[in-house]
Parts: C-alpha cells; structure tokens; sequence
C-alpha cells in the first residue's frame, strides 16, 4: 500500500511538473528573409512573429502572418502577398518541431547554447521536413532564439516567371529572432 | 483491489492529456480574432480602364502613365483596322501619402491639361472595426487648349476648364471578383448648346474578374443622366486585359471613348458600341518608388 502510494505521489508530482512554468512565448519575435539576385536585393520584415518553446519536451514553434511582411518597396509588399506567397489563401507560415538536443540544455542557468532544430515548415500550404542550427540564450528568466537557414521557393511551390527570374532569387536567406517570456498559464 | 490500477490510471490520465495538447502550443497564445486584416487591393491600378479606380498609390511612389488609343477598328485594312491613327495621354501620378495620391496629365487630343487630387477615406479590412468597402474620393479639373469653337464670342480663360468630383465605392468580394460604383458630377465652364448642361450627372461602373495572379478581365461604364439628347454622344464603355509584369501593368483594351480624361469621355464620346466603332487602346503604367520605405 505504501508503495502504492508512492506511485501516485510521483505520478502527481509529474502531471504539476508538466503544468509548471516551462513554457516560454513572443508575439513579437522577428523574422527577415532576403534574397539576392542579379539585378534586385529584397529584404523583408516581420515583427509579429508568435513563437512558443515547451523548455520540458524541447518542442518549438512558430506562426507567422504573411501579410505582415514589410517591405522597402510598397509594390514588392503587393507582389509578395498577392502573387508570390498568396496570402488570401495561405495567411500564415509555420514551423513545428523540436530542439534535437535539448536535454543537454540547462535553463535554469544563464548562457547560450548551440542548437539544432529539426520539424515541418509550412509556406504556401506546402510542408517540408527542415533542420537546422541556431543558438538559444538563456539570460535572466528570458530565453532568445535566434538561427539563419535558407529555402528555396521552389520547394514551397511560390513560381518565380521568368520575366523577372534575375531580380528574385530561387534561395532565400530566413533570419529568425525571438525574445521569448515565460507563459503565465 | 481492482480499484488501484484505476486510480492510478485516473492520476496518469491528466499527464497524457497534457502531452497531447502540446502538438499545438501555438494555440496557447493565439488571439488572431481580434486583429485587423486589411483586404488586398481590389484592382491592380489606380485606373480601372479609363475611369480612376478606388485604388491610390502608396506614398513615395510615382506612375509614370502612357496612353494610347487608336482609331476605330471599323475602317478596314485601309486604316489598318485603325492602327494608322492615335490619340495619347502621358501623366505622371505621385503618391504623397498612403492615402493621397496627385496626378498631372496632357492628352493631344484638344491639347487637354488635367490634373486630380484623390484620397482614400477608408480601406476593406476583415476583423475588429472592420469596413467593408473601400472609398476613395476624386477631384479633377481639365483644361483644352486648342482654339475655341466661336471665338466671335467674349471667351475667358476659365473656359477652357471643366471639373469633376467622385466618389468610388469598391469592394473585392474574393479573390476573383472586385467591383466599384463611382456616382460622378462634371461641371463645364463653357457648353456648346444651351441644350447642355453645365452640371453633368453620371454613374459609373467598373470591375474585375482576375483570371491569374497577373492577369485579369476590367470593364468600365459610365451612364451620363442629363446628356443633350441632340448631339450624337454615347456612354463610354471599356473592356480591357489587365497584364501585371512586375513594375509595370498593361492594360489592352477595347473602347468607344476617345478622350483619356473624365470632360472628353463624358461629354465628347460619340462612338457607337453598337455600330462597330471601338478603338483597340492600351494603358501602361510603370511604378517608380522615389521613397523607400524604412522598414
């Protein structure tokens, strides 16, 4: 009986952990895309990115509004939204997956650790598996995300005519930057 | 002893319940509901064909805007199917702000100056506060420079002008389908005939059905209320292809007005739909941005 009671005592102990504060949450995180190509650079902002980390299961995620891209040029923002990304039909781009390692992170202690992310990418409505490396700093009670990857459009299905191929380059160079606080359950 | 394997898998329940949640923590900060979401332009100029539509140009940009139209198709191989003559409008459109926008423009055909003020009153959106439609207001002044008709006559300079003033309702219904009315009122300085109003009435009305995200089907009309039934003047009617090449947009079109400002296709469009008397015409508009925006 004894041991029994222990079982649930730790099984208890183990739902609340899971409740506790591990998660962590932006809605103002920032991703920029660039391309570059032979006769137009186009760089690109977004300040609304939402963004959650579960620190527990190392679980990520990232939602952002396409519409809210802000471009240099308000005819590229037009062109974006309407032709390219398609933003009526696919409004949002989102990543979720994990941090692979995890486990080695402490996040109770400030510092920063080199990262691999790994999960699904979806823009355009076309999911693809990515992985790749970024950093997450853990500096008083907040935790930043940062990390650089490139995609290329052609594998989210966004047709680049050939009428303006050397002013849009096929690979774009994602940057990604959250400041997450911790989520008041 | 049954009862503790139960309990226990009552205890665990929870714990499981808080794994499967987590396939979408996004869901634990969502508040989208509540924001405002603009609507997408509902035409890709700030001219339907002929008539302005209920979009402006974004601050800092200037559109530099050729015009053409050439004779009408009837004429035969002679004329070329109307390719040996043309009319032209050059303009030059400057967006101040996100909401207004000025324009400047001369067409050969009576040497005509025009120039408009166009602001946006409000934008389609989706969400809190949202309007469902988009107004834009418009106003004009022409001013012909050719000789007056009667020159016999006490002519001032006031009239060689004319102005107009609109207001443009538009909404795009859905990715395919945008429409705008825009009730119009011409004033003219000088009229021919006392049979002519100086205050001229109209209704217009345009569209677009986008065919792809680079091309589309326009049409634009105008119904004049008070036109002087004497003179042989029709409402003018364009139907056109948009073609966006990024910065640039075609416009090739089909119409029976010969003038490229609101005075000349009002009142002097005296070719006949019905009788074969369109002209084939095309708009360019080429899109500098002067200003970039910090971002």
């Amino acid at each position: 009986m004894m041991k029994m009671k222990m079982i649930i005592v730790v099984v208890l102990l183990a739902t609340f952990a899971a409740n506790a504060q591990d998660k962590y949450f932006t809605k103002t995180g920032k991703i920029e895309f660039f391309s570059k190509a032979t006769l137009e650079d186009i760089e690109a902002k977004n300040k609304t990115v939402a963004s959650i980390l579960d620190t527990k299961s190392g679980a990520m995620q990232f939602s952002v509004l396409m519409k809210g891209f802000e471009f240099e040029k308000a005819r590229m923002q037009e062109h974006f939204n309407e032709n390219y990304v398609e933003s009526d039909k696919f409004p949002k781009a989102e990543f979720k997956g994990t941090v692979v390692n995890n486990a080695a992170i402490n996040y109770t202690r400030d510092g920063v650790h080199n990262v691999r992310v790994k999960g699904k990418l979806t823009i355009h409505g076309v999911t693809k598996n990515v992985e790749t490396a970024g950093t997450i700093k853990i500096a008083g009670g907040k935790i930043e995300t940062t990390s650089t990857f490139n995609i290329l459009l052609s594998d989210y299905k966004v047709k680049i005519p050939s009428v303006v191929s050397n002013k849009v380059s096929n690979s774009i160079k994602i940057t990604v930057d959250c400041k997450l606080e911790p989520l008041k359950a | 002893m049954y009862s503790k394997p139960i309990l226990l898998l009552l205890f665990l329940l929870p714990s499981v319940l808080c794994f499967a949640q987590e396939e979408d923590l996004l869901k634990q900060i969502d508040n989208d509901s509540v924001t405002k979401e603009w609507a997408a332009p509902a035409f890709k100029s700030t001219r339907v064909i002929m008539s302005h539509s209920v979009e402006v140009l974004p601050a800092g940009v200037l559109d530099f805007r050729i015009l053409h139209r050439f004779g009408n198709i009837n004429q035969g191989i002679s004329q070329f199917f109307g390719l040996d003559e043309s009319t032209i409008r050059l303009g030059l459109d400057y967006g101040i702000s996100n909401k207004l926008t000025v324009g400047l423009g001369r067409g050969s055909y009576k040497k005509e100056l025009d120039a408009f003020v166009k602001y946006k009153l409000l934008q389609q959106a989706t969400g809190l506060k949202a309007s469902p439609v988009s107004v834009a207001l418009v106003g004009g002044t022409t001013l012909f420079t050719t000789g007056f008709t009667d020159p016999t006559r006490e002519n001032l300079f006031s009239s060689r002008m004319a102005y107009y003033a609109q207001v443009i309702a538009a909404r795009r219904f859905n990715n395919l389908i945008s429409l705008q009315i825009m009730p119009t009122l011409l004033h003219r300085n000088l009229v021919a005939t006392n049979n002519d109003a100086n205050d001229l009435f109209a209704a217009g009305f345009g569209g677009r059905v986008k065919l792809s995200n680079r091309i589309s089907l326009t049409v634009d009309y105008y119904l004049v209320a008070n036109q002087n039934e004497n003179l042989n003047v029709h409402n003018p009617l364009s139907v056109g292809v948009d073609i966006e090449t990024g910065g640039h947009v075609f416009q090739l079109h089909f119409t029976n007005a010969v003038g490229m400002n609101e005075r000349v296709f009002l009142t002097e469009t005296g070719n006949d739909w019905g009788k074969g008397q369109i002209q084939f015409g095309f708009n360019i508009s080429r899109t500098f941005q002067l200003k970039k925006k910090k971002i």
